[in-house]
């Protein structure tokens, strides 16, 4: 590593902070319009989000969907798919998990466990798969179907949560609140800390997210879709079946999702109900691509979005400004972050041009595939 | 460097435009002046009460989170201002994971009465109940205090809206002229489904040959296809129309444009369509939150079971004097209404669930 | 068991409020396709429409002027497409991910403003319906065509315009140039910058508008988040409409007679459940382009940021 390079890393780690940074300006003239102190205001989402360990946890527990849905899409853009769907795999992987766990809720927790998280997964990958074969198969294109799908999977399950689905305790009550009865507890997952939600959902969602990485780099399926995503022609000239491998990257994709529902409902809920996912399909997108589209960048990249998310819930209610002026921040931050990306693309460019021609021919061009930004765009 | 310039240029432009548009009216904001007015005063006359509310949609919904809102702050002004009841609100808890947080980070924060007012609440509720037996927390709509888990600091509150939905339809069958009333509705579930079961009763109970169609828009903030549903049920001949959730305001003003009666439900929704709503079965959270604070300083932190009916005051009867309904049939209205109403209390009526 | 709905109410009925729901798609989505057309994704439909809706509902809240409000929700809608061609088109961002940033500060900012300027929901009285003369006292065809606030006819009015500019005109060529090998447009001549940013500010403008012809045309009145993810709908539907403009009012159709066609059913008691009902409309979408989507072929630099000298 040359001090160049030092540089050029630090650059790339300190542009984002400058982009949320002016995305903090902009909300503070707002906060000030609103009669509010601004630095109180973000001091009460920082101390909110990492300030305390009920805080740290809720930042922990929300970074867990957004590290498994955000593994989904990383696979899927990376296979040049634009999976918006992640809302409904979601859903729908809670969905056939609760379900699965319902109805074997006899067998040892040694077994129901994994299984149901696999279960969650497979209904995840179902989900993502009927995308991913409309587009491999009929050229359905992926944006329009994830997104009905997405309208399709929330009604489904508002109808089974009151129908087939419904706790049995709620029918008898007749109360009739949509959920679907506790699953066992043998398939809870255990809480960490307790007296708050953070549970071994996030352990799981780190160590996928390091398979994912060996998965995408190490070996030939991961690279088979990772050429299907930068150049589908060449892949096929190569001779991969390109249609195989679009429908793969949705089926895991989807698979991801489905699974980031199952451990919400395993380790948060306990049973499925409404209001379970809520955006985590868009959030995993944004924490996706705050990350590179790189799984091992997903992890300070979820646990920065889920901070700022959890912060921002603190500073509503601790401020009370409306929910919105929030979400308008949210918003600034995510342009500006990506817009920003824009002068690491341009340093990296200048950098690598300097090293061409002072060193020569010697000097590789950046290695296709390190997962960098070089490659960022899906 | 040129185009880093104009993008900051247009970023000052943007703010500029976002501030000057809510400048004018900063001032006004009540909850941020009512909480900052809160903290001051509660130091020399004695803590106030501390209520936090989590409610799924908004406080200005026409509905179901505005209606409990408005009992709050009635409550408010009646003790005495924010010296003497804090309130504190988290609106659009759509997640429920997000709501989990909230409810326990308010119990955490001293807050006395933590209000989930979302049946989707019950799981966290019931979580973060165990961790603060001193706090005392709320649920509805539901009629399960967690007494069977052990837990003695939880109310539970349930609207029987089938007693509002069949004084409403009482009401609709006397005024529909071609025998023909729509109703528009979100999902065929909770508070929405008693409703609609009751008004479709008090209309077979007043005018057995009128017909009472209902569509269904899965939603609940589809505010365009609630209007469309508006339309079709006009078209198909309906001039009386219903409906519940935060989307009606679309159809209500559907039936403003085409001149067709509603009848409102959860908040008073008369301010929409003076001309046009009749009457609103208004969700009257006064008694109950009263209730639940004088339970509170007594020692008794929860357990109780809120119904809210006709019988309990929970749900009143809004007639709007300003429509276009002739005065002797508002009367007639009326007197039916009422009828039904003592019906509905001495128990000779019985709205199905 | 059907045969309710082949009354002349229940089918003039079906087709009146299809062509009602049908309005904010064709706008948000002919806009989107000019936009997608040069290579340019956005998926900030969403938060723009909510933007227009407000503001176009504001300014009639204010005024009373119904056209002032369509004018200012077309420049407010403009200015947000501005904001994302320079995000995604100078700073050369991921489109996908910018849209999502653009669609947050859309929902919140207009339910912040509405929050502090407006309240609660207070009707305006925006465009009426206009029976036009003589064409809407023919029976039945009358009733079907000619009884629809103006935002209606503009829609379907940029149909045929907007196949005209698309294929018979310099510009059109220029824009579909742009989406299809930036390269060669930009080496005949054809700023690609200027072309993308020309776009993305008319999809905004007329997502905008869109938002407005709820607001203050069909609905007359704004509540938080009100267009409830029509913004995505309307994107889906481009890729529906194979970037066609007549391709795009038949998906705008499509969806939007199906989603009336169910309303209908519920009305007329028929035996189908109102829970598979209002599942139809996203099924027979995704069913029907299945089926017909094999010959479409997507612009080559959709998505594509393009600099020059790469």
């Amino acid at each position: 590593m040359t001090r160049r390079t030092w540089s050029l890393r630090l650059f790339e780690a300190l542009l984002p902070i400058a982009a949320v940074l002016l995305a903090f300006a902009i909300g503070a003239v707002l906060l000030l319009a609103l009669g509010e102190n601004p630095l109180e205001a973000y001091w009460t989402l920082i101390s909110g989000a990492f300030g305390s360990v009920a805080g740290l946890a809720a930042t922990l527990t929300k970074m867990t969907p957004l590290i498994l849905v955000g593994l989904g899409i990383v696979i899927s853009f990376r296979g040049g798919v634009i999976n918006i769907g992640g809302e409904g795999q979601l859903i729908i992987g809670a969905l056939g998990a609760t379900a699965f766990a319902l109805a074997f809720s006899s067998w040892p927790g040694w077994l129901l466990l994994p299984l149901t998280l696999i279960m969650g997964a497979l209904a995840g990958a179902f989900w993502g798969g009927i995308a991913g074969s409309l587009k491999a198969w009929l050229n359905v294109n992926e944006i329009l179907s994830t997104v009905m799908l997405n309208s399709i999977a929330l009604l489904l399950v508002n109808w089974l949560l009151r129908g087939p689905l419904l706790d049995p305790a709620q029918k008898a009550a007749g109360t009739n609140i949509p959920q679907t009865a506790a699953i066992p507890e043998s398939t809870w997952l255990p809480r960490l800390i307790p007296r708050t939600q953070l549970h071994a959902g996030l352990l799981l969602a780190l160590v996928l997210a390091v398979l994912v990485y060996f998965l995408l780099w190490r070996t030939t399926l991961g690279y088979r879709i990772r050429t299907v995503g930068l150049n589908p022609s060449a892949a096929r000239y190569a001779g991969i079946p390109v249609p195989f491998y679009v429908a793969l990257s949705l089926v895991l994709g989807g698979a991801f999702a489905g699974l980031a529902g199952a451990v919400e409902v395993m380790g948060l809920h306990h049973r499925m109900l409404e209001g379970l996912s809520g955006g985590y399909g868009f959030s995993g997108i944004v924490a996706a691509l705050f990350g590179k589209l790189h799984p091992i960048g997903l992890i300070p990249a979820s646990f920065f979005f889920g901070g700022l998310l959890v912060g921002a819930d603190k500073m509503q209610r601790a401020i009370q400004v409306p929910s919105a002026l929030i979400t308008v921040i949210n918003g600034m931050v995510v342009m500006f972050v990506v817009a920003s990306d824009l002068y690491v693309r341009r340093a990296k460019r200048r950098y690598s041009a300097e090293a061409m021609s002072s060193i020569g021919e010697s000097a590789a061009p950046p290695a296709a595939g390190d997962g960098t930004a070089a490659e960022l765009v899906p | 460097m040129r185009k880093l310039s104009l993008f900051m240029g247009l970023l000052v432009v943007v703010a500029m435009f976002i501030g000057a548009c809510a400048a004018p009216v900063a001032p006004a904001a009540p909850a941020t002046e009512a909480a900052e007015a809160a903290t001051e005063a509660a130091a020399p006359a004695g803590e106030p009460f501390k209520i936090a509310l989590i409610m799924p949609s908004t406080t200005t919904d026409y509905s179901w989170s505005q209606s409990i809102y408005d009992g709050l702050k009635a409550v408010q002004t009646e003790m005495g201002g924010e010296g003497a009841l804090e309130i504190a609100v988290s609106e659009n808890m759509f997640q429920v994971a997000d709501a989990g947080n909230a409810i326990r980070d308010y119990a955490t924060n001293g807050y006395d009465l933590v209000i989930a007012h979302g049946a989707q609440y019950g799981n966290p509720l019931f979580e973060v109940a165990k961790d603060f037996p001193e706090t005392s927390f709320a649920w509805g709509t539901t009629t399960n205090t967690g007494a069977d888990q052990g837990l003695a600091n939880v109310f539970a509150y349930e609207p029987a809206a089938q007693e509002g939905g069949y004084l409403n339809g009482v009401a609709a069958a006397l005024l529909s002229d071609k025998n023909v009333i729509g109703v528009v509705g979100p999902v065929e579930a909770g508070d929405a489904k008693l409703y609609i079961n009751g008004f479709v009763a008090g209309v077979k109970a007043t005018e057995p040959d009128t017909a009472v169609n209902v569509t269904y828009t899965g939603q609940f903030g589809d505010t365009a296809l609630a209007a469309e549903a508006a339309n079709t049920q006009i078209e198909a001949g309906a001039d009386v129309l219903t409906g519940s959730a935060q989307q009606v305001v679309g159809a209500i003003q559907t039936a403003k444009d085409k001149g067709v009666y509603w009848f409102g439900s959860q908040s008073d929704q008369a301010p929409l369509a003076t001309d046009i709503v009749v009457t609103s079965v208004v969700y009257d959270w006064t008694k109950v939150i009263k209730d639940m604070i004088e339970s509170h300083n007594a020692g008794t932190l929860g357990g109780k079971v809120f119904t809210m009916t006709l019988n309990d005051g929970g749900q009143t009867m809004v007639y709007n004097d300003q429509s276009t309904v002739p005065a002797e049939k508002m009367a007639e209205i009326k007197t039916a209404v009422e009828a039904a109403a003592k019906g509905i209390q001495d128990g000779s009526i019985v709205p199905a669930k | 068991m059907f045969e309710q709905l082949f009354t002349v109410t229940a089918i003039v009925g079906i087709i009146h409020s299809g062509i009602r729901l049908a309005t904010p798609y064709l706008f948000a989505s002919l806009g989107e396709m000019f936009a997608q057309r040069s290579g340019v994704v956005n998926l900030g439909v969403e938060g723009i429409m909510l933007m227009g809706a407000f503001s176009g509902y504001y300014v009639v809240l204010i005024t009373g002027n119904p056209w002032l409000g369509l004018l200012v929700a077309l420049i407010v809608g403009a200015l947000l497409g501005l904001l994302m061609a320079v995000i995604s088109v100078t700073m050369q961002a991921e489109q996908g991910i910018s849209g999502i940033g653009l669609t947050l500060f859309g929902v919140g900012l207009s339910s912040l403003l509405f929050k502090v300027l407006v309240g609660s929901p207070t009707g305006v009285s925006g465009f009426q319906p206009v029976e036009i003369p003589v064409l809407s006292s023919i029976p039945i065809i009358g009733d079907l065509f000619f009884d629809y606030e103006i935002p209606t006819y503009i829609a379907f009015l940029l149909v045929p315009i907007s196949l005209y500019v698309l294929m018979r005109t310099t510009l059109g060529l220029k824009i579909r140039a742009v989406g299809q090998n930036p390269q060669a447009a930009d080496s005949l001549g054809v700023s690609v910058p200027r072309v993308r940013y020309a776009t993305v500010i008319f999809g905004g403008a007329m997502a905008g508008v869109a938002g407005a012809s709820l607001s203050i045309g069909i609905i007359d009145i704004f509540q938080e988040n009100m267009t409830n993810g029509m913004g995505f709908i309307a994107v889906a539907l481009v890729y529906f409409g194979g970037w066609r403009p007549l391709g795009v009012l038949a998906g705008a159709l499509l969806f939007s007679m199906v989603n009336s066609l169910q309303l209908w059913a519920q009305v007329l008691n028929l035996p189908i459940s109102p829970d598979f009902a209002v599942m139809l409309p996203y099924i027979l979408t995704i069913v029907v382009l299945a089926l017909t989507a094999r010959q479409i072929r997507q612009p080559a630099a959709l998505t594509k940021p393009y600099e020059r000298g790469d």
